[in-house]
Order: C-alpha cells, then sequence, then structure tokens
C-alpha cells in the first residue's frame, strides 16, 4: 500500500529506463539527499559530522569501490586498503607537487594512479578464481604497504613517516587542514560520494556493468557471448580501485588529516569488506548500509553504558564493541546472506502488500 | 519473520540510545578539570599500553582522592580506547575535545600526527612525552605541542655516548660496527638520519634492520642477519610485541645481552622477562624512576589501588611503563598547577594549560615535595624548546628486575637542535601556510 | 648491480656454509609452523568448504586460555587438558550457532562468518584474559629449552633450538595422526566422504554436523598445537593473529584440499622467504619478508591455478 506502483504508467521507453522508475523510490531519494544536504548540515554538531558522517561517507565510497570489484564483476579482494592507500599517497604527492591546484581536482585525480595499480595487479585474475585469487590481492596489500613505508619519495622524505594534509583552500573555504570547518569537509566529501554513486548507478546498468556481472555469473558463458574477459575483468579492477582511490585520498584528506601506512592495512581491507558483505554484494545502496552498519555500530555502542548510567571501563566497552559486532555479522549472515540490501528489498515487498500480506 | 522484527526492534533501540547520545550537549563541568586520556589496552601493542594507561590514570585518581584535585579542583578523568588505530584515534579526540579537554596524550605516533595541526585550531595542547614528532620541540613553530622530556634524536644521541663510555671513548668507535633494529613505521625510521651522521662523524658503522608491524612476532631473518653481521652493540627502536620477541631472538642468537639496548619503549619489565634466564644484562634507556620505592607510588598504592579504584595489578606498580605513566600524569598535574598558578583561575581551559607547560619547571625540590625524589631528571620546558633535551640513564636487567646502570646522560644537545630546528622549518615549509606563533610566552 | 643478484648471494652462501646451513634450519622451522596453521585451514575447508579465516585468532585463543588456566593454578598437564576440552565446546558452538544455519551457503559468505567469528573471539579472549602478552609455560608443559651448538670448522657455528626440534617431532607427529585418522579410522573415512561430496555423504548416512563439530575439533587442537610453538618463539598475544596471515600464501601454494600441500607448501615458503629475505633482501633495503611468500606463490599459482596439490578445477557450462 505505501509502495504500490500500480498505476505508474510509462509511456516512453525513457521513462520506463529512468534510474528510478516507481515514484516512491524517487521521494525516497529526495528525502534521504534533503537530509543529507539540507537537515544534517543544519542540525548536526561537529562529532556527528566530523566522526560519523564523513568517515561514514568515505568509507560508503570506499564500498562502493570495492562492490564493483567483488559484488559486480565477482572478483574478491583483500587489497582494498592498499589502493586506497595508493589514492592517498598520489594525491599528497600531486599536491605538493602543485601546490596551486584546486585539492578536489587533485584528488579526483589521483585515483588514476591507483586505477593504474589495480589494473597491473589484476591481471592475475584472468588465471586465477575465486578465493585463491584473494589471497593473491593480499601480495598488493602487503607489497604496497612496503612501498608506503620503503619508498621516502612518497611521502617527501618526513622525518615522521608519514604524510601530512597542508591547508588548502577553494572559492575562499579552507577544504583541507586542520582549520577547515567539519561542515566545509561534509560538504566536499557528500558531493563527491554522491557524485560518483550516481555516475556509477548509470553505468552499472548499462552494456559496462552488464558485461561485469555476465563475467560474475558464469566467465565462461560470457566469453562465448562475447564478453573479453581480459578487459571486461581489468576494466572491473580499474574502476574498482580508482574509486578506492579517490575514497583513500579523501580519508586522509577530508578526514584523517595525517596517515601512515599503517592507516592502509590489511584491518581496513576488511573493514571495507565487511562493508560490502552485510550491505549486500551487487548492490550500491547496500555499500551505503553496511558503511552506516560496521562504522557507525561501534561508535554508537561506545555511548551507551555512559547513557545508561552504567560506569565501566573504556576498555570493556571495547571488548563488549568487537564481541557484539562479531556477533551481529554472524547473526545479520544467518538471518540474512544476502545483507541489507535484501532485507530492504523484502521490507519493500512487505510494504507494498501491506496490509494484505498473501 | 519474528527475527526480522525482533531484529528492527534491537537496532532501532541501539541506534536511538546511541543517537541521544551523540547529540546530546557535551555537559561542560564547571567545577572540575577535564583530562581525556586515550590509551590502548586492546590491540596488538596492548602490551606496552595497558602499563601506561594504569600509571597515568592512577596518579591522576591518587591526587583526586587524596589532595581533592590540583588547586582544590578535582579532575575529572575519562579514558578512551584508541587500540593504537589512528581512526579511533581520532574519534577519540573529536568525542572529548568538546568537553574541556586539557591536553591529550596519543601514546601513538601516528594519531601525535594528526593531532599535531588541530593543536592550534582547537587550543589544546598535546603532550607526546617522549615520542611522536621530534621536531614538535621547537616552541616557536610548534607552540601547543610537548614532548618533555627528550625526543627520539635526542635517545639516539645518548645510545651512541654510552656506547662510546663502553669502549672508553667516543673516538674508540671508529671501525666499529652498531646494529639499529627497528619497528618499520615512522617511529622506528626517524633516529635513522641522526645515527647515520653520527656513524659518518665517529666512523662506525650503522646497520640496520627493519622489523615490519605484521612481522612483530616473526623476527628470525632479521636476527640471522644479525649473528651474520655480527655487529658489536645492538640498538632497539621496538613497542608492544615486538620487544619480547625481538629480546628472545637475540638471546637464541647468544647475542651478549649488555650491548643490547633498547629505546625507553622498549624498556618494560614484561619486554626483558620474555626471554627468561638469558635475557640479563639487557639495557635500555629511561627517563623515569626504577622501582617502587617513592613516596607518591606508596600513596598510589593506599588511595587508589588499594581502595579497589583501579584495574592495576599491584605487582606491576613500580615497572618502568607503569612509572612512565605515572611521569605522564605528574607532568599533566604539574602543568595544571603552573596554569592555575600563572591565570589564578581555578578551573582552566587548553589555553592556559599551554602556557602552564611551558612554564613547566619541575626542579629537585618540586620533584621531592610531590614525594617523587630521583623519580626524574628536573626538567624544564622553554618557549623555544619543547622537549628540553634532559639526561637519560641506562638501566639493566638482572633478572628479575631493573636496576640503574648508568648516571645520567646528557644528550648530543649540539648536533640534535639544529636537526629538530632544520626539521621544523621543513615540516612548517611542507605544510604551508602554517601558522606563525602568536602565543605568548609565559616565561 | 647484476652481479648482486646473480652471482654474490651464492658467493655468500659458499663462503659461510655454517650460516647457509642455519638460515635452511630457520627456514624449515619456519615453514613447519606455517605449515602447521595451514593445516587448521585445510582440515576444515577439506570437510565443510569453509575458508576458515578464524584459524589466526584460534591459535592465539588456544594459546591463552592454556597460559590462563595455568595461571590461574592449574597444573600445567591439567590446564592442557582442560584446554582441549575448551577447545570441544568451542568447536561444538560454532558449528552449532555459525555452521549449521550458513549450510550451502556461497563460500564468501561462509569467509565472512569466520572473520565475524573473529571479531568475537578478539572481544571475548581479550574480555576474560586481558590484553597483556603473556608467556607460554613452555617448561611446565615439559617442553625443551634452551639450545645445542655444533662447531663446525674454525668459527662454523649452527645453534639448534631444542623447542624448534620438539616443533618439528611434533607436526610430524600430528600429521601423521591425522593421516591414521582420515585413512584409517570409520570417522575418518565419513570426513573424507564430506570432502568428497557432502550429498552423497548424506544420502548413506552420514551426519554432517557431527562431521563438521569434529573437524572444528581437530582444526582446534591444531590451533593449540601451533599456539603452543609460537608462542614459546615470542609471546602470547593477540599480535600474534597477523602471523596466521603468513599460513594463506601457504594454502594457495599446496592448494586449500591437500594436507601434504600444506606442508610441501609450508616448507617452500618457509625456505624461500629465509633465504630470499637473507641473501637478496638487502639489495631492496630488506623487510621483504611480509610480502615475498605472496610473490613465490603467485608465480606458483601463475602455472597450476589449484595450487601445486589441490585438485584440478574443471570449469563446465
Amino acid at each position: 500500500m505505501f509502495y504500490r506502483e500500480a498505476g505508474q504508467f510509462k509511456t516512453s521507453y525513457k521513462a520506463d529506463q529512468a534510474l528510478f522508475p516507481i515514484l516512491q523510490d524517487r521521494i525516497g531519494m529526495a528525502v534521504i539527499l534533503i537530509i543529507a544536504f539540507v537537515v544534517i548540515p543544519a542540525f548536526a554538531n561537529d562529532f556527528f559530522l566530523t566522526s560519523i558522517m564523513i568517515p561514514f561517507l568515505v568509507f560508503a565510497l570506499a564500498a562502493i569501490g570495492l562492490n564493483i570489484l567483488t559484488g559486480y564483476c565477482g572478483q574478491l579482494s583483500l587489497g582494498t586498503g592498499a589502493f586506497m592507500g595508493v589514492g592517498a599517497y598520489a594525491a599528497y604527492k600531486l599536491t605538493s607537487i602543485f601546490p596551486d591546484a584546486n585539492v578536489i581536482v587533485m584528488v579526483l585525480v589521483s585515483g588514476v594512479f591507483s586505477a593504474a595499480i589495480g589494473a597491473v595487479f589484476g591481471l592475475p585474475s584472468l588465471r586465477i578464481k575465486g578465493l585463491y585469487l584473494a589471497v593473491t590481492t593480499l601480495a598488493a596489500q602487503f607489497f604496497l604497504e612496503w612501498c608506503f613505508i620503503r619508498i621516502p619519495w612518497l611521502y617527501n622524505y618526513n622525518a615522521s613517516g608519514a604524510i601530512e594534509v597542508p591547508r588548502r583552500e577553494m572559492f575562499g573555504f579552507i577544504v583541507t587542514g586542520a582549520e577547515a570547518l567539519p561542515i566545509t569537509r561534509y560538504f566536499v566529501v557528500l558531493c563527491i560520494t554522491a557524485g560518483i554513486a550516481y555516475l556509477m548507478a548509470n553505468v552499472l546498468r548499462g552494456r559496462i556493468g552488464r558485461s561485469w556481472m555476465m563475467i560474475r555469473d558464469m566467465d565462461i558463458a560470457a566469453e562465448l557471448m562475447g564478453v573479453r574477459p581480459l578487459r571486461t575483468k581489468l576494466m572491473a579492477f580499474a574502476v574498482s580501485s580508482y574509486i578506492c582511490g579517490v575514497a583513500g585520498a579523501m580519508m586522509v584528506f577530508f578526514w584523517l588529516n595525517a596517515a601512515e601506512p599503517s592507516s592502509y592495512s590489511i584491518r581496513l581491507s576488511f573493514q571495507i569488506l565487511f562493508m560490502v558483505i552485510l550491505g549486500g554484494l551487487g548492490s550500491l545502496g547496500g555499500a551505503f548500509m553496511g558503511a552506516a552498519f560496521i562504522w557507525i555500530l561501534p561508535v554508537l555502542l561506545k555511548f551507551v553504558p555512559g547513557l545508561l548510567g552504567i560506569d565501566i571501563a573504556a576498555e570493556t566497552v571495547e571488548h563488549a564493541t568487537f564481541m557484539i559486532v562479531g556477533a551481529l555479522i554472524i547473526f545479520f549472515l544467518i538471518a540474512e546472506p544476502h545483507g541489507f540490501a535484501r532485507l530492504w528489498q523484502i521490507a519493500k515487498q512487505k510494504l507494498r502488500v501491506w496490509p494484505f500480506p498473501y | 519473520m519474528r527475527d526480522f522484527k525482533q531484529l528492527a526492534i534491537g537496532a532501532a533501540v541501539a541506534v536511538g540510545v546511541g543517537l541521544t547520545g551523540v547529540m546530546a550537549p557535551a555537559a561542560q563541568a564547571q567545577d572540575s578539570n577535564y583530562v581525556p586520556l586515550l590509551t590502548y589496552r586492546t590491540g596488538p601493542y596492548a602490551g606496552s599500553g595497558i602499563h601506561i594507561a594504569n600509571g597515568m590514570h592512577d596518579y591522576l585518581k591518587m591526587l583526586n582522592e587524596r589532595d581533592g584535585g590540583i588547586g582544590g579542583v578535582k579532575l575529572e578523568l575519562e579514558e578512551c580506547e584508541t587500540g593504537y588505530n589512528a581512526q579511533k584515534g581520532v574519534e577519540c579526540y573529536e568525542a572529548t575535545k568538546g568537553k574541556g579537554a586539557l591536553v591529550y596524550n596519543p601514546y601513538s605516533t601516528g594519531i601525535t600526527l594528526q593531532l599535531i595541526p588541530k593543536a592550534s585550531v582547537d587550543k589544546i595542547p598535546v603532550l607526546s612525552m617522549g615520542y611522536g614528532l621530534s621536531a614538535a620541540a621547537d616552541g616557536n613553530v610548534f607552540p601547543w605541542v610537548f614532548n618533555v622530556p627528550d625526543t627520539y634524536w635526542d635517545g639516539a644521541s645518548v645510545v651512541i655516548k654510552y656506547i662510546g663510555q663502553q669502549e672508553g671513548g667516543l673516538e674508540n668507535l671508529k671501525g666499529k660496527k652498531i646494529g639499529y633494529i627497528f619497528l618499520d613505521a615512522g617511529y622506528g625510521r626517524e633516529p635513522i638520519p641522526l645515527l647515520e651522521q653520527l656513524a659518518e662523524k665517529y666512523g662506525f658503522e650503522l646497520l640496520q634492520y627493519a622489523v615490519p608491524g605484521a612481522e612483530m612476532q616473526n623476527q628470525s631473518s632479521q636476527w640471522l642477519n644479525v649473528r651474520r653481521d655480527r655487529p658489536d652493540y645492538m640498538v632497539m627502536w621496538g613497542w608492544g610485541a615486538m620487544n619480547p620477541t625481538a629480546i628472545k631472538e637475540a638471546v637464541k642468537i647468544r647475542f651478549p645481552m649488555d650491548k643490547f639496548i633498547g629505546v625507553w619503549w622498549s624498556a618494560g619489565d614484561d619486554d626483558a622477562a620474555a626471554g627468561g634466564d638469558g635475557a640479563k644484562g639487557y639495557k635500555a634507556m629511561n627517563f623515569s624512576g626504577v622501582g617502587s620505592d617513592f613516596p607518591a607510588l606508596a600513596d598510589i598504592q593506599e588511595h587508589v589501588i588499594d581502595a579497589g579504584l583501579s584495574s592495576t595489578d599491584a605487582a606491576s606498580v613500580g615497572g618502568t611503563l607503569y612509572n612512565r605513566g605515572v611521569l605522564n600524569s605528574v607532568i599533566i598535574a604539574e602543568g595544571i598547577r603552573t596554569a592555575q598558578e600563572l591565570t589564578g583561575k581555578k578551573v582552566i581551559t587548553g589555553e592556559d594549560m599551554r602556557m602552564g607547560l611551558e612554564a613547566l619547571d619541575l626542579d629537585e625540590a618540586r620533584l621531592e615535595e610531590l614525594g617523587l625524589k630521583g623519580f626524574a631528571h628536573p626538567m624544564k620546558v622553554t618557549c623555544e624548546d619543547h622537549a628540553g633535551s634532559h639526561p637519560v640513564f641506562i638501566q639493566q636487567w638482572n633478572g628479575e628486575k631493573w636496576q640503574q646502570a648508568s648516571d645520567w646522560i646528557e644528550p648530543m644537545t649540539d648536533l640534535v637542535r639544529p636537526l629538530l630546528e632544520a626539521a621544523a622549518k621543513e615540516y612548517a615549509e611542507k605544510n604551508a601556510p602554517w601558522p606563525a606563533r602568536t602565543e605568548p610566552c609565559p616565561n | 648491480m647484476l652481479y648482486d643478484i646473480f652471482i654474490d648471494p651464492f658467493v655468500q652462501m659458499y663462503d659461510m656454509p655454517d650460516f647457509f646451513l642455519q638460515v635452511l634450519w630457520e627456514g624449515f622451522v619456519a615453514g613447519i609452523l606455517y605449515a602447521l596453521i595451514a593445516l587448521g585451514f585445510v582440515l576444515i575447508f577439506k570437510a565443510s568448504g569453509v575458508f576458515n579465516f578464524a584459524q589466526g585468532i584460534m591459535v592465539v585463543f588456544a594459546a591463552l586460555t592454556l597460559v590462563g588456566f595455568h595461571e590461574n593454578g592449574v597444573p600445567a598437564y591439567m590446564a592442557l587438558v582442560l584446554t582441549v576440552f575448551v577447545m570441544g565446546i568451542l568447536a561444538y558452538g560454532v558449528e552449532r550457532i555459525v555452521m549449521r544455519p550458513l549450510v550451502n551457503q556461497p563460500e564468501i559468505i561462509l569467509l565472512m562468518a569466520t572473520i565475524g567469528l573473529t571479531y568475537f573471539l578478539v572481544g571475548f579472549g581479550e574480555f576474560v584474559f586481558g590484553g597483556e602478552p603473556k608467556q607460554m609455560i613452555t617448561e611446565e608443559l615439559g617442553l625443551p629449552t634452551g639450545s645445542t651448538a655444533f662447531e663446525i670448522g674454525e668459527r662454523g657455528l649452527i645453534i639448534l633450538q631444542h623447542i624448534d626440534i620438539a616443533a618439528a617431532v611434533i607436526a610430524v607427529i600430528m600429521v601423521t595422526a591425522l593421516g591414521i585418522f582420515f585413512n584409517k579410522t570409520r570417522i575418518g573415512r565419513a570426513l573424507r566422504a564430506v570432502a568428497d561430496d557432502h550429498q552423497a555423504a548424506l544420502s548413506v548416512g552420514i551426519s554432517l554436523n557431527q562431521i563438521w563439530a569434529i573437524v572444528w575439533f581437530a582444526a582446534g587442537l591444531v590451533a593449540l598445537a601451533t599456539g603452543i610453538m609460537w608462542g614459546a618463539r615470542s609471546d602470547v598475544s593477540f599480535a600474534l593473529e597477523i602471523v596466521a596471515f603468513k599460513a594463506l600464501p601457504v594454502l594457495i601454494l599446496g592448494g586449500f584440499t591437500s594436507i601434504p600441500g600444506a606442508i610441501v607448501g609450508g616448507l617452500i615458503i618457509g625456505f624461500g622467504e629465509k633465504i630470499g629475505e637473507l641473501y637478496w633482501g638487502g639489495l631492496v633495503g630488506g623487510g621483504v619478508e611480509s610480502w615475498l611468500a605472496y610473490i613465490i606463490a603467485l608465480v606458483f599459482l601463475l602455472f597450476r591455478p589449484q595450487g601445486l596439490f589441490g585438485e584440478r578445477i574443471i570449469e563446465r557450462i
């Protein structure tokens, strides 16, 4: 009843092929965008912006990147963290080589470098499949991490071995560095994430996206039908790494402000993989939901004991958070292995037929 | 579908409760000084982190219990668990800074680097005691960052000086081989430029052995290399699980332990104890007291541990890292006290705290007053020098506990200081426009 | 440059034969330890198709439980028995709570579930035992400590750690025992039947649930043995979990389903890594161990995509 699409007639191919063909979806999307662009900036405090929204959007973008590779093209990767690192280091080098260039352009360009590196590490995927491939992407993870430490040129020979984000302005607003207001950084991150998500939503339902899905579902069959596996797989690796690279660059430029190689460790790869799987493989909305669950839930859990007036040690909360998150991951996998995206579909179906379930 | 419903309700409740916490305005206490402690009792570095966290917490708690706080104002303590993880470190910072935080002690090089540019913006000083960015010692460039009593470069120069003493003079270092085993991260790499410079100056050969973070507990290759190269001395810059493993491996290849010297972060009691009997003779630098034979520690025992206000295991009081945590808190407490004296306010702000730390003068008399005579070398901060390059001593493991094995050794300030200033200048240039110092100097 | 790459390392090996032997020995020991971790993975993968990421944390958990019991005054051998018992409970719990509801899910979901299990065990382990590193109770368990040195020639010296020898012996015993168990006992045959074909096994009356619990228990025992050995070499702490990643290249090298593969793969990685690090690592600044194993595995894999001993992958449409 709430989600009834009866009566919404399409009179042109264009209307039928629209990104959101159903009216309710359009309304829902509009509400989400209004909340994101108007309500949150108007009411949220700094902590909410810097520690919840910005990381959430950065992770959501990274999850979209990995989702393209794993969810849409079926190539399991555990090297996401390193690809994000490539983006971060590339953006850092670019801003120090071209100090006057627009920092957002630099962040977007940095993804090209991680796309190139991603494509190189994607080469074995032609021969190696499934979990074996996952382990070989670990080679990329550890090798690149080693490079971040061992190639001082990458971090401009800083004695600290870390990259630090300098202050950059754009249209009179400080967008990076410590003085940048959370709200400015939030808007930049929001625009980039929303823009890339919109772009990918269109790419994925087009020819390229479909060929990725063919490779995922059965690569030999796809090959027989004229999809070139080499090109398609490498393109998936490149696009995925590009997005992850941009996310990685945003992570250091708009969120952390400084990063050590260990910020892009294997743990980050797992974090992103969790988001993708829990959110739902092969779903852009799922990437957002997964990112929200994995990032926001632990942050919120920290506040629970304080509010309930229970005085427990900080580390106990941390232990409890680990246990709860671990248990919830298992629980959700059991309850719905296809992730939140599927839960949302089920909910949608319920709303559609409510109050007369059949 | 029952699952589904429960799930939805459970999730809604959890999110709701959490959100109110996030959105609730930070309660600014008017009658206490708020000190957040970024600690880690979990994760791969917990082994070192727990003792430090205990020491920091217990001393400040003791001041609350014994004296009712500092200057008659209680301290409000809050621990935030970072797990030595940069993401969580920033989150802890953002969560606590709104509550009127006076000072941050990140206990992680990565988190320190993230906080350094924020410190001047949010007007909250960062106290990275003996770690973090060495260049921050230049108070003119980094008015908000304090790394008393020493930087890593001070430490590296002390090690070389000490080795020189053992060999009967620095000139005898010529032709010697000194191995440097370090955690392969910014932390371990920082001393290398100075060590290379010293190697050139005194004619010894510097051999480097990097231990990647993921391989902390798997060091047999590094130590096989050590065995092949046969260095005369080994110097270690390790942390967390790297330390005990390195000591065990050194014992294994029968390296003479009295020629194996660790930085002050490789000086934990558990680290050395892991090597068993073979670790006897292992040395490490230190700048905080050895043992629990100090009146202030007895007060902690009485007012905090015996009163059940802490999770500290009584046996660990007096351990190197525990005492390090205590010293950290002593500096915080003295900073607050000095700030109160300077401003005449009882409840101070981060800006006052910065003044207090900059005017810090912990002399013999004051240490004795605090019940910590001989616990640390008297230390003084000036506006130019936020580290102070204070003397350090070498302690030695006798198989059961640490014993002081040398007098206080002055760092080679003449070499270190120009390096620090150059590094500070470079940092400011790379992060241009870096704000010029406008903060007044209290001295 | 070419000289450094192609000739110098061999000259070094020839010049210091004692050192070369020592490197080989260290490589052998490391290989055995990697193989032990990999063995746990293989057992579970073979029987249930689950890529058990939690093996690493199970190693830590088992070792911590053992030390934890001992710290609370339980005699060493008693603690060992109790730990075995705990690993049994864990195996049953995992089978009952995690694996059973996830039957027939794609492998990536099962993989995720084990990573979820890892999170849970990290939190739980730290909650119960605290985050401090602990000392392995090597002596109390009657394992040898100390070392024997062989002098060769004038200044040649090879040092063998007794604990490493013990590790090798235990690994051999373990593999033999597992081999006998798999090949000669009724449950072992059932295990192999399940590994071959779940449905066929079910149809001849083999209880999948029971088999899985047994397999997880066996993996738990392997984890305990691994934990004791690694713990004796360094410390028992949560950082040890990361070492378990080292088992992954071993696995892809040996194939996910082959026990001999795990051993051979472990040895190849162990030797390759130590020789690579000590004779070639210096050319790029050392510390190559963190990724060298993966590269070795990758190279092998390009020629044999199913691993050295893996079952041949046959693709059908």
